[in-house]
């Protein structure tokens, strides 16, 4: 395109384009790293913020008497979990006995990706409350197990989990009503809910194979 | 300093002759998936016309520096790193905002909207023009998204604005078809939106052929210029 009076040799030319484009790689590649740096602390305050609102979701208040974020334990990866890196749990604990567990785990199988859920399980081995912690699935259709877009605001749908344990429900119950379990669902969406109702089922057994670990009452771990 | 008709010249091709969504039919994939109700329809655009304002000034302002035979890899290159950037920024700064409108600005990364007016208009443009066009074109998508949306959230559920109180915590959705209507799942459904987006665009068509009928001395404008792009 460009009109050139003198033609300079091809690798001439070539050498030219490569080193512009590697300076517009540099430059914004520093840009960028410079953005990340300088907005990562905000970040990470407000993840953690976040994240302290979400476990006040799960966890009710009375439950607790402890600095949560400063009480917890890693979980070392599980399948039961869908993690494959070290988990953190959060122990909830009322005059220093363990009453609660506050942990995440995943169900890798939504209709778009990971579904992140925020579990609660109390020391009888019922669940407190789960809230979907960070969900790709689609706008308006799939995401009503998030209750701030459930249409249902009275009865959210992931509020069905609350008080069940695995001694109240039967395996095979573990299931959308539409396979034959005791789970509502909306017409055209259980994929997601199906992946849910997996990741807190196996979230149980997970519970219920490391109880001892789990709910010790040894003090100072971390 | 730009010239009237110039300005309505861009205007004119973002909101209507060569409108996004109607006319160069681009960015199909997140406006398919998105435009389940109203309100995410309208959040998508907003997010869209930050972007591609942000692209189109970046990429006109250095368009002198960017030689011919690389300028996609640059132009990807820019418009990437731009819009993370303003993602981070929003996450950091405006995390109210972020929780609303965040989740859309992946998407835009995506939509060959950004890389198609940066390629046909920005990089031949002044800056001033550019950053008109990146704001009109994201202007057209507004109403023609907010549009499609409202229309397959009421169609589909009954309803219109759902979602609002994420934006607006005062408001309520309204429910303007009676609360027992069964809903049209078609509707929310992708093939619904390209039913309804077939018939916004021979809507459009319909009132172009209707303007051209009326006045005869005029030649029809014409329509689908850009077809480059996916």
């Amino acid at each position: 395109m460009t009109p050139t009076v003198k033609t300079p040799t091809a690798a001439r030319m070539a050498l030219r384009t490569a080193v512009i484009l590697l300076i517009f790689v540099v430059v914004f590649t520093g840009l960028l790293a410079a953005a990340f740096l300088w907005t990562q602390p905000a970040i990470e305050a407000a993840a953690a913020s976040e994240k302290m609102k979400l476990i006040s979701e799960v966890l009710p208040r009375e439950v607790y008497d402890n600095d949560l974020l400063q009480d917890s334990l890693q979980l070392a990866p599980s399948p039961l979990l869908g993690v494959d890196e070290a988990s953190t749990a959060y122990r909830a604990r009322t005059g220093g006995k363990t009453s609660a567990l506050v942990f995440e785990a995943v169900a890798p199988d939504g209709y778009s990706g990971k579904i992140r859920l925020l579990i609660a399980v109390a020391a009888d081995g019922s669940v407190l409350g789960v809230r979907v912690a960070q969900h790709k699935e689609t706008p308006g259709l799939g995401d009503y197990v998030e209750p701030r877009k459930d249409k249902n605001k009275e009865h959210p749908w992931i509020r069905q989990f609350d008080g069940l344990s695995l001694a109240t429900v039967a395996v095979r119950d573990w299931r959308v009503r539409k396979d034959g379990g005791r789970f509502d669902s909306v017409a055209g969406a259980t994929v997601t809910p199906r992946a849910v109702i997996k990741a807190v089922h196996k979230a149980l057994r997970y519970v219920a194979e490391n109880r001892q670990q789990l709910f010790a009452t040894s003090q100072g771990e971390r | 300093m730009m010239i009237r008709d110039e300005f309505r010249q861009i205007r004119d091709n973002g909101v209507w002759h060569q409108n996004t969504s109607l006319v160069q039919i681009l960015g199909l994939c997140p406006l398919l998936a998105v435009t389940t109700n109203l309100v995410n329809g309208v959040m998508l655009s907003l997010a869209t016309i930050i972007v591609m304002a942000i692209s189109n000034a970046a990429v006109s302002s250095l368009r002198n520096l960017i030689p011919h035979e690389i300028r996609i890899p640059v132009f990807i290159l820019i418009v990437a790193a731009l819009v993370t950037v303003v993602d981070l920024i929003f996450n950091a700064q405006f995390h109210d905002l972020y929780l609303v409108l965040g989740i859309f600005i992946p998407l835009i990364v995506t939509n060959c909207i950004v890389l198609a007016r940066v390629e046909a208009f920005a990089n031949k443009n002044p800056l001033l023009q550019s950053t008109l066009d990146g704001v009109f074109m994201g202007v057209g998508m507004l109403w023609t998204l907010a549009l499609l949306g409202g229309l397959r959230e009421l169609i589909g559920g009954g309803t219109l604005f759902s979602g609002i109180d994420m934006v607006f915590p005062a408001l309520q959705q309204l429910q303007l078809l009676p609360a027992d209507y069964p809903g049209f799942l078609l509707a929310i459904l992708p093939p619904g939106a390209f039913i309804l987006l077939g018939c916004l665009i021979a809507w459009k068509n319909w009132v172009e052929a209707r303007a051209a009928a009326r006045s005869p001395g005029r030649p029809p404008m014409p329509s689908a210029a850009v077809t480059d792009g996916a």
